[in-house]
């Protein structure tokens, strides 16, 4: 009995001291922060709360972070959280929410007062590109096809997406018909309630090319359902790099939807200085990019500084836009 | 198809997956039967547990358990407390509870039971014969045919609605399509009727309105009427006996569930319809080709009238799984959970999804027959003790009632504002109650308003005009149909007034 519990005591020396040693060196119990909760402004099972769960346990797991905390805070398209974190701002202190290009489109269109210059940026984190598909039985083939039907066929060349008319979707593909000098109001947009159902809308034929996020049209390219005709993305993207770029095609476009986290305003500078280590640090171990794997996530890392150079950025590009289609 | 299914016993088999399908049903079972927690919000609870598990299989063996588990746990709070937690079950209340309020909670909930397993086994049959041919069936349908299949389900009230109330019923449907335009639309940019106010910017949930609709009113009612209340308690009190039906009853059952799972799991297999509208017109059809006697006894504790919505929510359950196995395409809130899961797991359903990892596909299959007698043999001997909810006395069930009514509105949200807005719904139809004013077909118009108002929209837009009621014969088709679905009542009231009226003369 004895003899077994030395021979046990052993191999689980042996094992700690094997995982120590191979795992990744930042993930050794390097511990930045003792506990992060996080605010999720929708509710369980969306893109928000993967995102926020997904991060927390990437954190915990590699040891940056000793425990996290999440809460669902659901209501005016996020502006319910956004109050949350700017009146409750003193008792906030280990709280970050997380957020994404919606948050700079609502505050725009005014669905709520605030917008991300009320809270503190703490950085960007992960993105996807977006893209315009066809049905792989269709005869377009490419961009210039796209635009020579769209000028053959006016309005009765639908563009569908799964937003609403002045959402990401329908911005994305006017942005690209701006810049392929075509005008963007006149683009027939036909908006679904979901990408899955605009999706439904495409292979059924009641829509000639949908505008979707990139790691959606990759899913289904991979079946062989859809045709990728462009990614906004600033050259070929490595997880399917069939799929040529606007860019190289002559339209000088690109876009992409990022998700981040925010703070309270007015967080002291040292505590915003340990979540952005923390995150920082997070792009290098295992556990981060196992969930990131998992997801089909594209790290975009924008912290502090550079995330604000680029939401004022985006915010110029679509508020422009915008005015443009008349929705502001 | 053999060797498919050779593959799905193997992989269904494994003590691993039986202990899934069993831990599923279960867990839905119990979560279900309590108001509020829909199917939706279970399997998003379960989701972390079965990503942890690793294994696509046994994940979508425990999610699936949960569905069904879920949707029989939610027909017995419907026949008990006449508060359905999951908007498929609103129809199983209508005949189910005036049953259990004659005493025979036992046989309804054996009946629901029964039913429940014969839809889902027959909806399993018919997902392994069609799945590979009716990937091809649910493209055909466009905008404008979804328009019309919503217009169908409405018109379908004109069915429900007793003698006498045919146009309260239909002021509580516009009351409803009314209802479903708070919020920001999907289809518009401006958020309407919200008064300013950021908690109603994405509209009235579902859950909260389903709770004031039907488990505050029935709570208040029970308060402020004791009488009624007492009475209700001596029908359920005692024993549950009589849990078997008598042969003619399954006579009569009989056919209804044949139609109904046939039915049901066509209607599942649409994306966007589901189990709701499924059950909705399964209680319609059946109500309509139910003759004289048996007509007038659908909404007071009809056999057929429990049977119907029940086989056919079980059906179009499975059915749901069609779009998304073979499309990968979620054809509901709840197998739009399932294919995040399923994605996150690193398999994507679709057309190859069969080719890929058949292993996947037929053991999901074969661990529905699995789960289907699982939950059979859960649920008729425990019924008596299921049944024992109803011989608790009033004045505890009536706070247990309130208590997760109020959590069910808050938990999911984590808004407080969502209870303020279920009060005062659940205070306005505690009125309609009082004046007996039918509350189903509120909920019916606000479930089917918002896809009523897009797909007819989107056709609008694609067609710049009405064009698209000629253009696409189908549409034609189904409007026609929702037509005589309205007309065909007040024919009938009007023959048999008739009728009564010429025997009148002859005496």
């Amino acid at each position: 009995m004895n003899t077994l519990g030395w021979t046990r005591r052993a191999l689980i020396a042996a094992a700690t001291a094997t995982m120590s040693f191979g795992g990744p060196a930042l993930a050794d119990g390097h511990q930045v922060l003792d506990s992060i909760h996080f605010v999720i402004p929708g509710g369980a099972g969306g893109g928000w709360d993967g995102t926020a769960r997904g991060t927390g346990e990437a954190l915990t797991e590699s040891g940056l972070v000793g425990s996290a905390s999440y809460e669902n805070m659901s209501g005016g398209g996020g502006g319910v959280a956004i109050a949350y974190m700017i009146e409750n701002a003193e008792s906030l202190d280990d709280t970050i929410m997380v957020n994404s290009t919606p948050i700079v489109i609502r505050s725009l269109t005014g669905v709520f007062p605030q917008s991300f210059r009320d809270l503190t940026l703490v950085a960007g984190t992960i993105g996807d590109y977006a893209a315009i598909v066809v049905p792989t039985s269709s005869e377009v083939g490419s961009m210039e096809d796209l635009l020579a039907a769209y000028q053959e066929q006016g309005a009765d060349f639908a563009i569908g997406g799964g937003s609403v008319p002045g959402g990401m979707d329908h911005l994305v593909a006017a942005m690209v018909m701006q810049a392929a000098g075509e005008d963007p109001t006149a683009v027939n947009y036909i908006p679904y309630d979901a990408g899955g159902e605009a999706m439904a809308g495409l292979l059924s034929g009641e829509i000639d090319a949908l505008s979707t996020g990139f790691s959606e049209a990759i899913a289904l390219a991979d079946q062989g359902e859809v045709r990728i005709l462009g990614v906004s993305a600033p050259e070929r993207v490595a997880a399917f790099d069939e799929a040529p770029t606007f860019m190289e095609q002559g339209i000088d476009t690109t876009f992409v939807n990022w998700r981040g986290f925010f703070a309270a305003p007015g967080l002291p500078e040292e505590r915003l200085k340990q979540f952005q280590d923390a995150i920082a640090a997070m792009y290098d171990t295992e556990a981060w990019e196992t969930v990131r794997a998992r997801n089909g996530w594209v790290n975009i890392h924008n912290p502090g500084d550079d995330f604000r150079a680029f939401l004022e950025a985006q915010e110029q590009e679509i508020g422009d836009l915008m005015r443009t289609l008349g929705f502001l | 198809m053999l060797e498919g299914i050779m593959i799905g016993l193997t992989a269904a088999f494994s003590i691993q997956n039986l202990l899934m399908v069993i831990a599923g049903c279960l867990i839905g079972t119990f979560i279900g039967m309590l108001p509020g927690l829909g199917p939706m919000s279970i399997i998003a609870i379960m989701i972390p547990v079965a990503i942890t598990l690793g294994d696509p299989t046994a994940a979508l063996i425990l999610l699936a358990g949960v569905y069904y588990g879920a949707i029989f746990g939610g027909s017995t709070s419907s026949i008990l407390l006449n508060a359905p937690g999951v908007a498929g079950t609103v129809a199983t209340s209508f005949d189910g509870y005036p049953m259990a309020r004659k005493g025979q909670a036992g046989k309804a909930l054996t009946i629901a039971a029964v039913a429940s397993f014969a839809g889902g086994t027959i909806g399993a049959i018919l997902l392994m014969i069609f799945a590979p041919a009716l990937s091809s069936v649910a493209l055909l349908f466009h905008s404008a045919e979804y328009f019309a299949l919503m217009v169908v389900g409405l018109s379908a009230i004109a069915a429900f609605a007793g003698t006498g109330q045919v146009a309260k019923a239909l002021m509580m449907t516009i009351l409803g399509l009314i209802l479903a335009t708070v919020g920001e639309g999907a289809l518009f940019n401006m958020p309407r009727f919200t008064m300013g106010l950021m908690d109603l910017q994405s509209g009235i949930s579902f859950i909260t309105l389903a709770m004031a609709m039907f488990a505050l009113p029935e709570a208040m009612f029970l308060v402020l009427n004791p009488a009624r209340g007492s009475n209700g308690q001596e029908g359920g009190s005692g024993k549950i006996t009589g849990l078997r039906f008598s042969r003619q009853e399954a006579k009569a059952m009989a056919p209804v569930i044949g139609r109904q799972s046939v039915q049901g799991f066509f209607i599942g297999v649409l994306p966007g319809a589901g189990a709701t509208i499924a059950s909705f017109l399964g209680y319609a059809v059946e109500r309509n080709i139910a003759k004289g006697e048996e007509q007038a006894e659908f909404g007071k504790g009809s056999v057929k009238g429990l049977a119907a919505p029940e086989t056919a929510n079980n059906a179009a359950c499975t059915g749901s799984f069609v779009p998304l196995l073979t499309l990968g395409i979620p054809g509901s809130g709840t197998t739009a959970i399932l294919l995040g899961a399923l994605i996150a797991l690193n398999v994507t359903p679709g057309p190859r999804l069969m080719t890929d990892t058949p292993e996947v596909f037929w053991a999901v299959i074969i661990s529905m027959f699995i789960g289907n007698l699982v939950l059979l043999i859960l649920n008729l001997p425990l019924i008596p003790y299921i049944a024992k909810i109803l011989s608790i006395p009033r004045n505890y069930l009536i706070p247990f009632i309130l208590f997760f009514t109020l959590m069910g509105a808050y938990i999911g949200q984590n808004n407080a504002t969502e209870l303020l807005i279920l009060v005062g719904l659940g205070v306005m139809a505690t009125i309609f109650r009082f004046a007996d004013y039918p509350l189903a077909p509120l909920l019916i118009g606000f479930i089917l308003g918002t896809m009523l108002e897009d797909n007819f929209a989107r056709s609008m837009q694609l067609y710049r005009g009405l064009d698209f009621i000629i253009e696409r014969p189908m549409t034609l088709a189904l409007l026609v149909l929702a037509l005589l679905l309205v007309l065909l009542p007040s024919y009938r009231a009007r023959r048999a007034r008739k009728r009564a009226e010429g025997v009148a003369d002859g005496d």
